[in-house]
């Protein structure tokens, strides 16, 4: 827990980078993986068959999912599963890690059979301060998913709180 | 499924709730559909685990069945342009949460027909762990 902590004027340089892009898949058995985990029921996200009854090109990406990051040993989080390289970095200092919140905004269908080119980009950086956790520094971070036909899908904003 | 349509909606309509109680085995496959084996959903001698007395489940398992109550509500008549929420309170496995909304707006814009709902998560003690937003689009 962190008594004091400022945004230095190198961290703040941080906003506005961009990650390299890495390459996230949609495939029918990573949306089957997906459903399962959460624990849907509903056939159109395990059986094409009832998906394009449903109308859908192939089995729909669940609310909330976006595909996931290809892994490759040494270039992605072996926890996380993200590309090591896939997040725009601020050198804080900070230990505790919690995830704030997240926003997907929709502009296209997400369906497996899609391969999608995601950047991070930091947004934000901003102090704030709790009773339980003293000073944390909150980043916003948004994530663009552009599909195939160059195409962006979807945007994600989400707020990682660092204590 | 009876079709849901835009006439039949009002604002103030709660949304069918949906019970979800995962244990660590539901957890687990959850982290392997997402990719997200954080030990904190999984092992409880994880130092972060220890800490708290439990492991926890994911914020993002959260977000996903919020997700999944709208879908459900939805089905195939529309589709979701925004779902979003806020990570404000544990939940722990095998204690059931459940995920509700209701209708809080219903308008039209640019021809398309659109609803705005509140979505939360409940925990077993009726704190409400993952308050949320979501703008749906109705087919018709």
């Amino acid at each position: 827990m962190a008594k004091e902590f400022e945004i230095t004027d190198e961290m703040r340089a941080a906003i506005g980078n961009e990650s390299p892009a890495w390459t996230y898949e949609v495939t029918t058995t990573s949306v089957r993986a997906f459903a399962r985990g959460v624990g849907y029921t509903d056939p159109v996200y395990f059986d094409v068959e009832a998906a394009r009854r449903a109308g859908y090109r192939s089995l729909p990406a669940p609310p909330t999912y976006l595909g996931t990051p290809v892994f490759i040993p040494g270039r992605s989080s072996d926890t996380f599963t993200f590309p090591t390289q896939g997040q725009p970095t601020v050198k804080h200092g900070l230990k505790g890690l919690l995830d704030g919140g997240t926003e997907t905004e929709y502009f296209s269908d997400v369906c497996a059979g899609d391969t999608l080119r995601v950047v991070n980009r930091l947004e934000n950086l901003e102090v704030r301060e709790s009773k339980a956790l003293g000073k944390m520094l909150i980043t916003t971070q948004r994530t663009i998913f552009t599909n195939q036909d160059g195409k962006v899908v979807a945007v994600q904003t989400g707020q990682a709180i660092y204590y | 499924m009876a079709l849901l349509t835009w006439q039949a909606i009002k604002e103030g309509d709660a949304l069918p709730e949906l019970k979800k109680r995962p244990g660590v085995t539901q957890l687990v496959k959850y982290a392997a559909g997402s990719g997200d084996f954080n030990p904190l959903h999984h092992d409880y001698q994880f130092p972060q685990s220890k800490q708290l007395g439990s492991i926890i489940v994911h914020g993002r398992f959260k977000y996903a069945a919020l997700g999944e109550l709208v879908s459900n509500w939805l089905g195939y008549a529309g589709r979701i342009k925004k779902i979003s929420c806020q990570y404000r309170g544990m939940d722990f496995p095998d204690r059931e949460f459940v995920c509700r909304g209701i209708v809080t707006r219903k308008w039209e814009e640019n021809g398309e027909h659109l609803v705005a709902l509140e979505v939360w998560t409940e925990s077993d003690e009726g704190k409400k762990t993952t308050p949320g937003e979501a703008v749906i689009a109705i087919r018709s």
